[in-house]
């Protein structure tokens, strides 16, 4: 029998996935494993990386790091094997008007949404982490371009992650490394309860969306898999919407 | 945590309400000025000022800003 036609397939391929202990980097780092990947998984909760780990087929790693803390960062670098893929998916949610904003809530949302993911990146390279022709993904948010009430350090975080990733594309052309970001609308994670919103509001607001509904975390994983796959080698500084449709968020 | 300190920052909130309409019995919610923009701003007051997280919901549920200091203070 012909083998099926999969130009998807992620076998053979090293993957790294931060923020994997939920929400959309867990299920990422599953979705990969079961494209066959090797997949090393961090986050900060040893239990629920653990937890991800358990739901992973393969043979994968986990490593548990804070990435805002750099001896945590160099410890995970360490511990690596070189990567055909790294999906930058650890970050946090913040809803706080204008009006409210401190010194305090802009470090709280900059630092894991921004710092942490530039100086991983700056340390995977620095070790020589980052194969050739590998892929780099970093989950940003069409909050970046998408304005909403409470919403302007988290959109400013992401924002401040796509200007960055366009540049780091340009900069690892020439060893084909390519570097996309994805934008999601609202996914169904614990993040879009930032702010004081319940399931009830958010159930509501969903039916706004032309599908009809919010994404769910195996949306983003199966668009991930698309750009860490050999079928996406053409593709790279680009930040793909991904939104059921939704202009707004 | 005290009364007319809470009312005081809770008044502080809005700029188009004059403080003296705001006092513990005012039912917060039917206020002109109220909106869900409001609420986020007195959750961002209640960390920041007083250490405590509340919801969109609990905001809800309370009718006078009195209501909302006991909510915030009894956390």
């Amino acid at each position: 029998m012909a083998e099926v036609f999969n130009p998807f397939s992620l076998q053979g391929k090293t993957i790294l996935v931060t923020g994997a202990s939920a929400g959309i980097g867990k299920a990422i780092a599953i979705a990969c494993a079961r494209m066959g990947a090797r997949v090393v998984v961090t986050a900060r909760n040893e239990a629920r990386l653990e937890a991800t780990l358990a739901e992973m087929p393969g043979d994968n790693l986990a490593v548990k790091a804070d990435l805002t803390v750099a001896a945590d960062i160099d410890a995970l670098v360490a511990a690596l094997p070189t990567l055909d893929g790294v999906v930058q998916c650890a970050g946090v949610g913040s809803r706080v008007p204008c009006k409210m904003i401190s010194a305090a809530d802009i470090a709280e949302v900059m630092q894991p949404n921004f710092q942490a993911p530039v100086l991983l990146q700056t340390a995977l390279l620095q070790a020589r982490k980052i194969n050739k022709e590998a892929s780099i993904v970093f989950i940003a948010s069409r909050a970046a371009n998408a304005p909403s009430k409470g919403n302007a350090v988290y959109s400013a975080s992401k924002g401040a992650i796509l200007s960055y990733a366009k540049c780091l594309a340009l900069e690892l052309a020439p060893r084909l490394i390519r570097v996309n970001c994805i934008c999601p609308a609202m996914v169904w994670t614990n993040l879009i309860f930032e702010g004081g919103l319940t399931e009830e509001d958010l159930h509501t607001e969903e039916q706004k969306y032309p599908l009809k509904r919010y994404g769910k975390p195996e949306d983003v994983a199966n668009l991930c898999i698309y750009l860490l796959s050999d079928a996406s080698t053409w593709m790279t500084g680009s930040a793909i919407d991904l939104t059921g449709g939704a202009r707004e968020l | 945590m005290e009364l007319n300190e809470f009312i005081a920052n809770f008044a502080n909130q809005f700029d188009d309400t004059d403080a003296s309409e705001i006092t513990a019995s005012t039912a917060f919610h039917d206020l002109d000025e109220w909106s869900s923009l409001t609420g986020m701003g007195v959750i961002a007051m209640a960390k920041t000022v007083y250490g405590k997280t509340i919801t969109g919901a609990e905001i809800r549920s309370c009718d006078t800003v009195e209501n909302l200091f006991n909510l915030i203070s009894n956390k």
